[in-house]
């Protein structure tokens, strides 16, 4: 924090316009702190520990090839078309019956083009089912197509000990340690599956209100309330939160979850470009100094929608400066860290922590338990009177059944792991090796030339491919 | 030993092909197609260039030459 009667370096006016920001905090604004300087000393930038981001873009040659491979595929998607058009092939999609088409048409053959000639090719990539538990190997149903992808079927064997790149198990509390499940195979026996109610009827149970103590004693704020999905916790307590004639800024690449809730509370919807803060100020201003749209009274209320870590980018936000434009406009923050909870931060605490601030300064805070914890369900923490609100006013509340026990206790259990509220050291050694792990994975796919998205320390590694031959 | 060593190249290069031009994910009848219409094209080029390059090469030589050079170039 800057002290109002040190030294200025020598710019008068700087100095003038200086005084009456620096009561709300330290802000940037265009890159350049505008601090003052003490006998050659700034006042520390934001950032304790340098943030580094790679979007780079691919070289040429490899544009011009995934271009030639689209157009490859879109070619033969035409002749393969024209042959089902003339019925020269059999036509596999979904199609209306001939009495029905005077009617209006239910499926547009031309929407589909990119599905049905270059995706179906493809699509025995994905979605394919495992059986067992997503660790670090696990084991896959093996499945062949006879005609090209159309459909499938199983063989019955299973391909064991297939390498996982891709599961949410960041922390690997996903495991069949008959130890490690001991209390949760307890709370199986004692309270079965089934809750069968919601929150606010029969539904709230002593494990949700022991989970719900240990979930703001891990964050460090003053109350939580847990849900049964993650998505839901989004897409249901943003229209409670927001309604009309409120303002809600999100950012470009947003969760769908964020952006359902969003559209079903009312309020007016402005973008802002991924993670770049000035076009949230820009929108910030606009906002408060034009209002309304046509009405020009002022907005009930503004709230910043981000997440953590964006899951499609590996990018992190930038909290700091975030925070410091909302302090600077009066807005709210609402911050998703459905990745990020227990996967960075010094002691798994999520994206607050990692950037050293402190979880007051965030309004709501809310996250999911699939990711990290091995378990499934999504809270949202804040101060108490947040809280209490949204447990009268939430739908999810009213209407969604409650999480169910076991689920509750697997998630208390890693919790109090990675609290090390259980006599050991193995949570605080889970979330170091992560930092580890992520670190290394993205050094060595960067020496061997792959070109890699996002942050150096965010463990989502998007790794890009370009040219639709590779990809399958 | 060396033979398989050559082979296995010569596949993996087959392979980069096939990938880098997206055919690896078409079906045989398909890839045959487009392997047909390349190696013409291919084939009409060389062509093309094997009989019209040297001439144009020349041509140009003596059009430059005689900007430059050969002005007592005469015709009697």
């Amino acid at each position: 924090m800057a002290n109002p009667s040190a030294v200025c370096n020598g710019h008068l006016h700087h100095q003038k316009q200086n005084n009456n920001f620096l009561k709300s905090g330290i802000y940037k604004k265009n890159g350049i702190t505008k601090g003052v300087k003490k006998n050659g000393v700034s006042n520390g930038t934001l950032y304790k520990k340098t943030f580094i981001e790679h979007f780079e873009q691919a070289p040429m040659y490899v544009a011009v090839l995934t271009f030639l491979g689209f157009g490859v595929g879109t070619i033969f998607g035409y002749l393969r078309d024209f042959m089902r058009a003339w019925g020269l092939e059999k036509r596999n999609i979904a199609a209306e019956r001939e009495e029905q088409k005077d009617f209006v048409p239910l499926y547009q053959d031309f929407e589909n083009f990119y599905t049905r000639n270059l995706y179906m090719r493809i699509r025995d990539n994905w979605n394919r089912p495992i059986c067992s538990v997503p660790g670090p190997q696990f084991d896959l149903m093996e499945r062949v197509t006879d005609d090209y992808n159309w459909t499938f079927r199983f063989t019955g064997r299973t391909i064991k000990n297939v390498i996982n790149m891709g599961s949410y198990n960041y922390l690997g509390f996903a495991e069949t340690d008959v130890n490690a499940l001991k209390t949760v195979t307890i709370e199986l026996q004692k309270y079965g599956t089934g809750i069968c109610s919601t929150r606010q009827e029969m539904g709230t149970l002593d494990k949700h209100v022991e989970l719900e103590n240990l979930v703001a004693k891990f964050l460090g704020v003053e109350d939580a309330m847990v849900f049964g999905m993650g998505f839901a916790t989004n897409s249901m307590n943003i229209p409670a939160l927001v309604g009309k004639g409120c303002l809600i800024l999100s950012d470009e690449l947003n969760h769908t979850s964020l952006v359902l809730g969003a559209r079903l509370s009312g309020a007016t919807i402005r973008i802002f470009k991924h993670n770049n803060m000035q076009s949230l100020e820009k929108l910030l201003k606009d906002a408060i100094i034009y209002g309304q749209p046509r009405s020009h009274r002022a907005w009930r209320k503004i709230i910043i929608l981000v997440e953590g870590i964006y899951s499609m980018e590996g990018s992190i936000v930038r909290l700091p400066e975030l925070v410091s434009l909302k302090k600077k406009y009066k807005a709210y923050l609402y911050l998703d860290e459905a990745h990020s909870i227990g996967a960075v931060g010094a002691t798994g605490r999520g994206v607050v922590e990692y950037f050293g601030m402190s979880p007051d300064d965030v309004d709501v805070l809310m996250g999911t338990f699939t990711k990290s914890f091995g378990a499934a369900g999504g809270y949202i923490a804040g101060k108490k009177d947040l809280v209490d609100f949204l447990r009268t006013h939430s739908h999810s509340a009213v209407y969604a059944t409650s999480m169910c026990p076991p689920v509750a206790e697997q998630i208390i259990r890693a919790m109090k792991c990675l609290m090390g509220l259980d006599g050991t050291t193995q949570g605080l050694q889970r979330v170091r090796q992560l930092g580890k792990n992520t670190r290394y994975f993205r050094r060595r796919l960067h020496e061997m030339g792959f070109i890699i998205y996002g942050n150096d320390d965010s463990p989502v590694v998007p790794l890009l491919l370009y040219m639709p031959g590779k990809i399958g | 030993m060396d033979l398989k060593r050559v082979k296995d190249y010569i596949y993996w290069l087959y392979y980069q092909y096939l990938l880098i031009t997206c055919s690896y994910v078409l079906e045989p009848w398909e890839r045959s197609m487009f392997h047909t219409i390349t190696v013409t094209v291919l084939a009409m080029v060389v062509y093309t260039a094997y009989v019209f390059v040297p001439i144009h090469v020349r041509l140009a030589f003596e059009f430059f030459s005689q900007i430059f050079g050969g002005q007592t170039k005469s015709t009697v």
